[in-house]
Formats: structure tokens, sequence, C-alpha cells
């Protein structure tokens, strides 16, 4: 039959087949030449010996004495083999059939191959056909040609589902059909006919704008190129070897110019940009990234800030120059004061020391000696009474400096001496004591013992009353408030809010202000009670002082501010000013000019013009007209006092080199 | 300033804790192709007042977008693209991993796709409004099609690319509206003006990108998705206002009807036509054809005072623009191989004159070098073989400032091998108080038609008056020494009897009097500013003070350099000497 055919056509089977017993074997054993040789020797055998033990490895055998069984069960002995290498040796010296001698593994027996069998395995060595006649590159036949044959290739009856409809199937097209109804399935995509690009803006709509549209902001365009990013740009815009090192050094976020100015000699020199795509990536990460804000550009001539003010030559007079210097001290000058006719000064030093000086020639003419450095000194302001209040430690000395008018100075002895005894007395705060002795002789007239440091003294308008501060942080005794004229001493209040810096009378009214750290009190001294409490907005207040006329209130700070109080509008400043550059020590009204001063560490005292109108409705005019300068700053210490003169338009000022000036 | 209406932010960038319910939905749609859509839609984040409020208390910089914008984005129709295209990816990687090859096919052929067109209407609801946000896109679009055709992303994006931009730059020749150039280190800055707008792009040079490792791709085909298709309705509408056929075509009667004749080696024949059109040395067909005077003459109207003035500048503006654009009409240029050939094309062409280039260089040459009309031949080494006596060599620089100083200069300083003056920006413009290159101040007197001074001339000046100066300098010396004797001999002397000299009356200088006490005034009129005023006075009169510094650092660095310069100048004269 045609399959028999194919099976044969083979060449190798062909030569098998003449062994019958082997065609077991024979697709194990096709490939390997070695293994023929087993079989070849099957076929040559005369005698039937045959190994019955089948296609094992043969060394399993190895260890026995036999080698198998043949057909009737007995066992194959292995033959005697005793030849020793010699043996072997001479054998393969002598014996001329050797090569072709080879053992046959199944029983052991040395067979000598044919020549046809040399000649087969030398074919199959070479990859040739075992046969030689076979032809290898014969014209194939088709079987399944066009030419009709008679006969079947297979006589295979039909299966039953060759002839009955598939249910599967018939399932797949219904739902191919289902989804061609409904459409979900098209055989092409339509083809897009409109081109695509068009005129898309033909029928341009103002309507159809979305109001989205209006406040849309569209990104800001890039920054254009300047001179150094020239790829040969005029020797300026390159960096030299210091600006390189220093535009290497810093962090690329904050550097001005993305990259290094470059200078090529020719076009054909210049290479790519590395960054380019870099660049191109940022900006569209911008583009989508950045948070987009309209902000208005401050387009302003910085002349337009400036506030337009009345120029200071219009609101004459005030203090323009230096006029006078008034030397002897040899430390700092804490404070000073003006008798109320003008005519004399009086200045505390830290060398303990008070001096008194005319004005008008800056002669000192009596110097008094304390023991201690003078905080502070006052004038009293009543005209008929020549006292001077000096505090110095805890001690407050109240001086007749024996200047002016001789006839006030005695009424002011007798004013002193005329005091009697009252009848009760009454438990004190303060120790009074007239001064007896040299001290006398100096001036001193009456003595006045404080518990605490006194740091300010300061006089009520009338001449009577003193106010003294100690400083202290939470003690209830930090204002004293003494009466010369009866040697009583009061302390107004039961308990004191905050460091209290500064106090002062109100010129006209029954009103006492109080500067602590950072408010200033308001008590009504004959109601007893707070008033107002004015917020100062500042750290530390340092100074204070009351308007002539009583409604406004100036306060410096040693956070270089100075605020004014318009106690009518107000408990907030109506103004600060920060024209200091550092910490006010002192301010001061004009008694009877639109003016006040400041000084300052900064060694300069800055005269303005502060008018207050009647005009309730009116705010008061704050227009700084002169800057003063005369003190060296010592210690990181300027000016440490300014005072008005009570009549002219000058002002003094003490500073911390020991010097007084008068400007005029 | 602009006030944000409905105060409710979310951002939307991963990690995503949003734990409003309401937000999170609208979040959980948007966020896969939320990027996508941000740059398409051009939503951009905004900056919420309080931040902290919206943030919920923390100061971690996030972004904030505008829930109606994000509520915008959902309505888009492309929304429901996008998710279709992701189904279509999903089901092909399905169909790919069962074999199914056929099925393939068909989806493949079925593939979703989508179009911008009516987002680039939305966004750009009048065509000006697309000319003038085209600044990107045409930057964007020059960068992507000198992209290699492999790798970053698709060949056909970079062939679309190229073909727009292409298209750009024979619109931009057609209608001669290149204003400036620049040559920068980064690249060649473009600036037109399109319908009114200023339009500037760049070019890097050509060379092959190193692509960075940490820039995202993605993003940046996103835009150029957005930019191509805006660039072509643009294009498209340009063309149309010009009466040229778009897609462009090259004018028939031109010389390029005859086919050169290494054209086949060049190109294949299906792009042969698209690099013709890229060489830009042809002018393009048109609908409508050319008449040639056709400058209509504006309609004169009366005006008076201000007006009259007003429309005088523009006149004369509009003059010296028309001059500018027939700035190399005449010329016949010819470029050697090495300069950048594409550049100088345009910029040439751009302006009325003729170019050309060696054959082998590029197709569409025009003439040969051995043509004996042309007039300049670009080149941009230091010598060249043969030269031809009745043309100018020079160097491409020469181009280019020309066309920013809107008038021929004179060729001398571009010569081969000689060092070229600074090329400078044209897109800086000084105010007064700014730093001017002297180089800048010549140009502007070579535009005022003044003659520049031979510079040998000044040189010899400068050379003269540095003697007089020595001279000087020696009398000064002189005068020293005298006075030096005389103190030696009155100490020597030792008869110094202390002198009462007449006091001298100081002249009152009223002027400088009168300055100071306005400068007082001012110092005392400072002091009384408010404090928001004071900080806003100090930050200007600082930037003010900050500019003049700069200024006076530039030429201060000059006046170095030149007499540095002028030192190792005058030392080789000696040496020659």
């Amino acid at each position: 039959s045609q399959t028999k055919k194919s099976l044969f056509s083979d060449p190798r089977s062909v030569w098998f087949i003449s062994s019958p017993s082997c065609v077991m074997f024979l697709w194990h054993t096709v490939k390997w030449a070695d293994s023929l040789l087993i079989f070849i020797t099957f076929s040559v055998r005369s005698q039937d010996i045959r190994n019955t033990v089948g296609n094992i490895p043969m060394e399993w055998y190895k260890d026995y004495p036999h080698i198998g069984y043949d057909l009737e069960g007995k066992k194959i002995f292995k033959p005697i083999r005793n030849k020793d290498e010699l043996d072997e040796f001479l054998d393969k010296m002598e014996n001329p059939d050797y090569w072709r001698t080879v053992q046959d593994k199944m029983t052991g027996a040395d067979i000598r191959l044919s020549d046809e069998q040399v000649d087969l395995v030398h074919r199959l060595q070479q990859g040739k056909f075992g046969d030689v006649n076979f032809n290898e590159y014969e014209p194939a036949i088709d079987f399944f040609s066009n030419e009709v044959m008679i006969h079947p290739v297979t006589n295979r009856p039909q299966d039953k589902r060759s002839f009955i409809p598939s249910l599967i199937e018939k399932e797949k097209v219904g739902k191919l059909v289902h989804a061609i109804k409904m459409g979900w399935i098209k055989p092409h995509r339509p083809k897009e006919t409109t081109p695509q690009y068009y005129d898309l803006w033909a029928k341009e709509d103002p309507n159809s704008i979305l109001g989205r549209h209006k406040m849309h902001i569209p990104a800001p365009k890039m920054k254009l190129p300047g001179h150094e990013e020239s790829y040969n740009p005029p020797p300026e815009y390159l960096m030299s070897e210091e600006e390189r090192l220093a535009w290497e050094q810093q962090d690329p976020e904050y550097r001005k110019l993305s990259f290094l100015p470059q200078k090529f000699a020719c076009l054909r020199a210049v290479p790519a940009y590395s960054r380019f795509i870099h660049e191109r990536f940022e900006r569209c990460l911008d583009l989508y990234l950045c948070p987009r804000q309209r902000k208005m550009r401050v387009n302003v001539n910085p002349e337009d800030l400036i506030p337009k003010l009345p120029k200071p030559k219009d609101l004459q007079p005030f203090p323009t120059t230096q006029s006078l210097v008034y030397r002897g001290h040899s430390s700092l000058v804490r404070s000073i004061s003006i008798s109320p006719s003008g005519q004399w000064l009086v200045s505390g030093s830290d060398d303990c020391t008070v001096r008194f000086w005319e004005v008008s020639t800056a002669r000192c003419l009596k110097t008094v000696e304390v023991g201690g450095a003078v905080k502070g000194v006052a004038w009293n302001p009543n005209p008929s009474i020549c006292l001077v209040a000096v505090s110095y430690d805890d001690t407050v000395v109240l001086l007749n400096p024996g200047l002016g008018d001789r006839l006030v100075c005695t009424a002011t002895d007798q004013l002193i001496s005329s005091y009697e005894e009252p009848e009760e007395v009454k438990d004190q705060p303060v120790q009074w004591a007239v001064a007896e002795g040299e001290g006398h002789e100096q001036g001193h007239r009456l003595i006045l013992k404080h518990p605490k440091a006194v740091r300010q003294v300061t006089w009520h308008g009338k001449g009577d009353y003193l106010a003294c501060v100690m400083p202290d942080n939470g003690n209830s005794l930090q204002v004293v408030i003494h009466q010369v004229s009866k040697r009583r001493t009061q302390n107004p209040f039961r308990k004191n809010k905050g460091l209290v810096q500064c106090v002062s009378f109100h010129p006209i009214r029954p009103y006492f202000f109080v500067a602590t750290q950072r408010y200033v009190r308001v008590y009504n001294l004959i109601k007893q009670e707070l008033t107002k409490k004015l917020m100062a907005n500042c750290k530390w207040i340092s100074s204070m002082a009351i308007h002539p006329g009583g409604d406004n209130v100036i306060c410096g700070s040693y956070d270089c501010r100075l605020a004014w109080f318009d106690l009518d509008l107000s408990t907030k400043p109506y103004k600060v000013l920060r024209h200091h550059k550092k910490a006010l020590r002192s301010v001061a009204y004009h008694r009877h000019y639109p003016l006040f001063a400041s000084g300052s560490d900064d060694g300069n005292v800055i005269v303005c013009h502060g008018m207050v109108y009647n005009d309730l409705l009116q705010n008061p005019l704050i227009v700084p007209v002169k800057v003063l300068k005369g003190h060296t700053i010592t210690h990181d210490l300027g000016v440490l006092d300014v005072t008005f003169h009570p009549t002219q338009p000058w002002v003094f000022s003490s500073g911390a080199d020991g010097t007084v000036c008068l400007f005029t | 300033m602009f006030s944000i209406s409905s105060l409710f932010f979310f951002f939307c960038e991963p990690p995503v804790e949003i734990t409003d319910v309401y937000t999170v939905s609208i979040c959980e749609l948007i966020h896969a192709s939320h990027r996508r859509l941000c740059i398409l839609k051009g939503i951009y984040p905004h900056e919420p007042k309080h931040k902290k409020k919206v943030n919920k208390g923390s100061t971690a910089p996030r972004t904030f977008y505008l829930l109606k914008d994000i509520r915008f984005l959902l309505h888009e129709p492309i929304v429901g693209k996008f998710r279709e295209y992701k189904i279509f990816v999903r089901k092909l990687r399905k169909a790919y991993g069962k074999a199914e090859w056929s099925g393939v096919q068909r989806m493949k052929e079925n593939k979703p796709a989508y179009k911008l067109d009516h987002i680039i209407k939305e966004r750009y609801p009048t065509f000006i409004d697309a000319v003038r946000d085209v600044d990107d896109a045409l930057s964007m679009s020059f960068l992507f099609s000198t992209f290699a055709r492999t790798g970053k992303c698709h060949v056909q994006t970079i062939q679309l690319c190229r073909r727009l931009s292409v298209e750009w730059m024979n619109y931009i020749i057609a209608s001669r509206s290149l204003r400036k150039v620049f040559l920068s280190i980064k690249g060649i800055y473009y600036q037109a003006e399109v319908l009114g707008q200023t339009i500037t792009w760049i070019i890097p040079y050509q060379f092959a990108h190193d692509h960075p490792t940490d820039v995202d791709y993605r993003v940046m085909a996103t835009f150029t998705e957005l930019y191509t298709t805006l660039l072509g309705f643009v294009n498209f509408r340009l063309y149309q206002t010009l009466n040229l056929v778009y897609p462009p075509k090259l004018d028939g009667q031109g010389e390029f009807s005859l086919k050169s004749e290494c054209e086949e080696d060049y190109a294949l024949e299906s792009e042969s036509y698209s690099e013709k059109l890229s060489a830009l040395s042809a002018s393009l067909a048109r609908t409508v054809p050319l008449v040639e005077d056709e400058e209509a003459e504006l309609d004169l109207f009366p005006a008076e005072g201000e007006d009259l003035e007003k429309m005088e500048a523009r006149e004369k503006i509009e003059l010296e623009q028309n001059e500018q654009k027939k700035l190399f009409e005449g010329l016949k240029l010819f470029l050697n191989r090495e300069v950048p050939r594409e550049s100088l094309a345009f910029v040439i062409r751009c302006f009325g004159g003729q170019v050309s280039w060696d054959k082998s260089l590029c197709i569409g040459s025009t003439y040969d070098e051995t043509d004996e009309t042309i007039t300049h031949h670009i080149v941009d080494r230091p010598t060249i073989d043969k030269q031809y006596i009745n043309r100018y060599y020079i160097q491409p620089q020469w181009v280019y400032d020309c066309v920013n100083g809107k008038i021929l200069l004179p060729v001398e300083e571009y010569f081969l091998g000689v060092t070229l003056p600074p090329h400078l920006s044209p897109f800086v413009e000084e105010s007064e108080g700014d730093y001017v290159p002297p180089e800048k101040l010549k140009l502007q007197a070579l535009q005022r038609g003044e003659k520049p001074q031979a510079e040998d001339d000044e040189e010899e000046e400068e050379e003269e008056e540095e003697d007089d100066d020595d001279e000087d300098d020696q009398s000064e010396d002189e005068d020293e020494a005298n006075l030096a004797e005389m103190e030696e001999k009155r100490a020597q002397g030792k008869s110094l009897s202390v002198k009462v000299t007449p006091g001298k009356v100081k002249p009152e200088n009223r002027m400088r009097a009168e300055q100071e006490e306005k400068a007082e005034e001012k110092r005392l009129a400072i002091m009384m500013m408010k404090k928001k005023e004071k900080y806003l006075y100090d930050k200007i009169m600082f930037g003010k003070k900050r500019h003049v510094r700069e200024a006076n650092k530039l030429a201060a660095k000059r006046k170095a350099h030149d007499d540095s310069n002028k030192a190792d100048k005058k030392k080789k004269k000696k040496k020659k000497c």
C-alpha cells in the first residue's frame, strides 16, 4: 500500500528489516553508528546465541559472571578474558584484523567486521546513506496533486460532525449578526471627508466667546534675549573670572543669567546649546503648572510719593544753627532745665555736679556738688520762686541757686523756713530734712530721702507740687507727689501697673500723666480715677511731653518712634514719626511757638513744627523743619535731654559728650 | 486686580487626599488624563487668596485649581474620546495576547481618533487671538522638526512639525514680515510682525540633540499635538489672506519647472516636493495672480493737531518698514557650504534678495558659484582659495546685522578673516539711564546718515592727545618738585614766622545753596512719609540705584577693556618701530 511504501522509502529501515528481531529498536538507534555495531553483529551471527536482556545498559551486568540469558533462559556467561595489556599490545601488533575487530557488548565476543560492514561504517561516518544505490535526490511525488486518482488516499469514513451544523458556530454567527444589526460592528470606519486644516475662523461670532474667556489670563511671552546672549557679545557683557566663579557657585535657581555669556570668533564655531530642550520643557511646565495672577505693576513716580508739606522757610521761626556750647561737665549730662525767666540754665551730670549757666554768655556761674550722679534736674516753673529740684541716687535736693532777682531768692528762702510743723505728724514714705551747714551755703535747702533711686523729678505748673519717679517693677511705690510748702508726700497710686518711665502734670487741668513701658495713663487727680489710657504702639516709652494747650501729648520711645497723641481724637497715636535712626531719649514742646523737638542716640535733635489748631475739626499739622547736629556720639549715646527756651524759639540739648548746646 | 469669584479650590496633584466626597468623585474621573486635558484646554492653576484656609491650615506648596475650571473640563467631549482610546488600547493588548491577528487588524483599522479643532476654536475665539499666541507653538514646532526620526516621538509628528514650520517660513517670506534676527548662543531668534502682532520664535542650531533624561516628553508631545493643530489652522488662514494656495505649491513659472539633474540623487520622488519647498528658494503659487504695484495708497484724511502728528509718525514708520522690506533687493548672494543655509536663505529671501548655494549642498539652488552677477558671497572660514574679483566675500553676521540695523552696513568690517564687530541683540531697547554699548551708538549714527570717522584718524588723534597728557604730567611733576624744594629750603632756614594771611571771602554759591535747601526739604519730607509709602519709595529708589550701578559697571568694564586693547596696540607698534 501507499503507506508501506512511504515507510520503506527510508534506506536505513530497509537495511534493518533484514534482522526482524531488531525492528523494535529501530527508532532509537538510527542516529548512533556506535550502537549500530551491535545490530550489525546480530545480522551476521550464524549460530543463534541471542541475549534476551533487551536494550539495557550492559554495565548492569558488570559485576556478574554472566552477561544475560539466551532464548531458553540459560545464562550466557562472559567469555573468559584474561588478556593483559601486553597481550593486547601483541595482538594489536600481530593481528592484521585488529582494527576491524569489535567486541559485542551483548555477548562479550569479538567480531571481525567484514569488508561490506567496514564500508558501511565508513559511509555512515561520512554522513552518507547506507545503501549505495539509494538516490537521495529522487523527484518528489505529491500525494495530493491535481491529478485525480481512482483510489482515495485514505479510506476513512466521514465524521458525523461533518454533516451536522455546528451549534457553537451558530451561536457565534448569531452574535455577529446581532452586532451588525445593532450597528456595533461596522466593516470600515467612514473616512473623514473634511480636510485636516480649513478656515476655522470663517465665522467669527463675537457672541460665541465664552464668559470665561474674559477671565482668561494669557500666558506672558518669554523674555527676549539681551546683548549678553549673543554669540559674539560686546566685551563688557562677558564675565570676568571672579564673576564666573561666583556664577558657578550660585544656586541655579537664583542665577540672574541662566547661561554663561560666551564669545565665538565665527558663526561656524557656535556649538549646540545643551539646555535647549530643557528650556522648552520648562516653558511648557510654566504654561500649564504656573498659577497665573494679574498683578498691577506699581508705576509711580517716586517723587509723587513724597508728601507735599509746607516749606520749612514759611514755618519760621525755629532753631537752625548751633550758636553756643556750654562746656564744663566732665561726664554725660543727663538732664537740663531752664529757669522760667529764660535767663539761667541748670544741668545735672554724671560727674556728680549740678552747674548753673547764664544762657546768653554760656558762662558757668555756679557749680554745686552733690553726692551722686545727677539723674534729673527741674527748675521750678513759678517765676516768684527760685528753686531747683535735683535728683541723685535716692535723694531729691531742692536747691536755691541764688541767681537772678535777690528778692525772689530771699522770698524763696523765707518760704522754706516759714514752714511750721503740723500738730499731728503723719507717717510719710519720704523723709524731709532741712539742709544745714556747708550744704546750706551751697544752696541746699531741703533734702528728701526716698526709699529707692529717683529717676525723674517734675514740677507742677504752679510750683508747689513736685512729682518723683522711682521705677521699680512690681512695687506699689513708684510715683510720689510732694507738696513743698507743707512738706507733705503723697503716694497717689496704691498699685502701679508696669514699670513707670516718666510722669507729667497737665499744664492747666488737674490731670496727671503716667507713662509706663507701653501705655500712657491719664489720671484725674480730683476725681481720683483713670480717665484715659493711651496706647503708644511702641516697645518702650522713654520720654513724654505735654502740649501747653494740654490736649496733645508726644511720646518718644527706645524703638526710634515718636508718637503724637491727640487726646480728643483717639487713644491711639494720631501720627507716628520714625525720623530718628536710633532710640529717642527726650522730647519737648515749646511753650509758645508751635514747635517740638526730639533728641536721640544718633546725635541729632530734630525740630518739628507741630501746629495745633483751635478748630476741633482740623488735625494738628506736623512738619519736620530742621535736623540739628552738634553732639558727638560717645559710648553709643548721643543727645540725652532737650528743652526749649521759655520765650525764644531756641532749643537746648545736652549730650553724652558732656556738653550742652544752644541752637537758635 | 483679578479676583477669584468662587473660592472652591481643590488641588489635583498626587498624592490626592481629599476628604470631601463631592470633590473625590470629580477627581477620580479626571485624574488619569488630567494633565493632558489641562494642557489642551489651557486650564492653569490659581493661587488662592487665603492659602492656609484652602489648604486646611497647612502651608505646604500645592497646586490649586478652581472647581469651576475642573467642572468645565468635565464637559469637554474629548474626555469621552480619551476614555474610548484607553479602552481601545486595552482591547488591542488583549487581542495581541490571544494572538487574534485578524482582530488586531480590524481594531487597528478602527482606531478611535480625536480632533482638537473645537478646542482651538474655543481657546482662540478670534483669529487674532490665535496669532498672538503662536510664539510657543512655533518654537516647539521648529524644535520637534529638528528631532531625529527615531525614538523620542512619532515620525508623523516630526514630519508634520517640519511641514508646518516650512509653511510658516514660506508665509513669512511671501509676506516679507520678518523684522529682527538674533544669533544667540542658544539658537537663532526671529521676530516677525504678522497682522500687527509681534511674534518671536527660536530655532536651535542644526545639531543632533542630546536628549536629556529629566524631561518628560509626554508633556512636550501633548503640547505639540495642540500646537500643530493651532499652527495648521493659522497657516491656512494666513495663506488665505495673501491669496496663496494652501497647502503651498511652488510657483510654476519659476526656475523649478525645469527638473534639475541632481534631484533624484538628493531625495526620493515622494519627498522631493516638500524638500524643494523647504529649500525656500522659490516663490509660492497664488490663487489670484499678483499684480505689481498693487500697493494701495492710504486715503488721506484731513487731520489736525495731535492726530496729524500721530499720522505723520505712523507714515514715517510705514515708510521705514517698506524700505526695510526691500533691504536686499537687487543683491545676489551665494552661500558657501559651511554657513547655516536655511537660516540665511530664509532671512535673505525675506528681504527680497536672491540667494543660491552649491548644487550638491541642497536641492533648489538657482545659480552657480561661477555666476558673474553675484554681488556677495557668504563664507564662514578664514580664507578661500578661488576668489572672484567682482563680489564681496563676507561673513554671515553681515546679513543679520544689516537686517537689525535696517540698512546695508559697510562690508569692510565683515570681510574674510577679519575680527567681527560684536553682534548686538535687536530686542534691547535702551531707555534713559541704561547702558548703551558703543557699537549701538555707532549703528544709530549710521542710521541717521552720519558717516563714520575713519578709525585710523581717531587712533592717531587719540595718540596725540595722550602725548599731550604726558606732557601735562611732566609739567605737573616739575611743579611738585619745585614745591618740595621750596619746603626744604624753608625747613633749613627755620625762619618760619607766624603769618596772618588775610581771610578770603567765601563766595556764596547761590545755586548750590538753593540745591542744598531743596535737598534738605526733600529729606525732611521723606521723614514724614507713611510707612507703606516709605517702603515703596525705598524699593523704587533701591531699584533705580541698582540699575545705575549695573550700567556703571558695564561702562567701567568696557573702558578697562578698551584701555588694555589700546595699550596692546601701542606695544605692538613700538615693537615694529
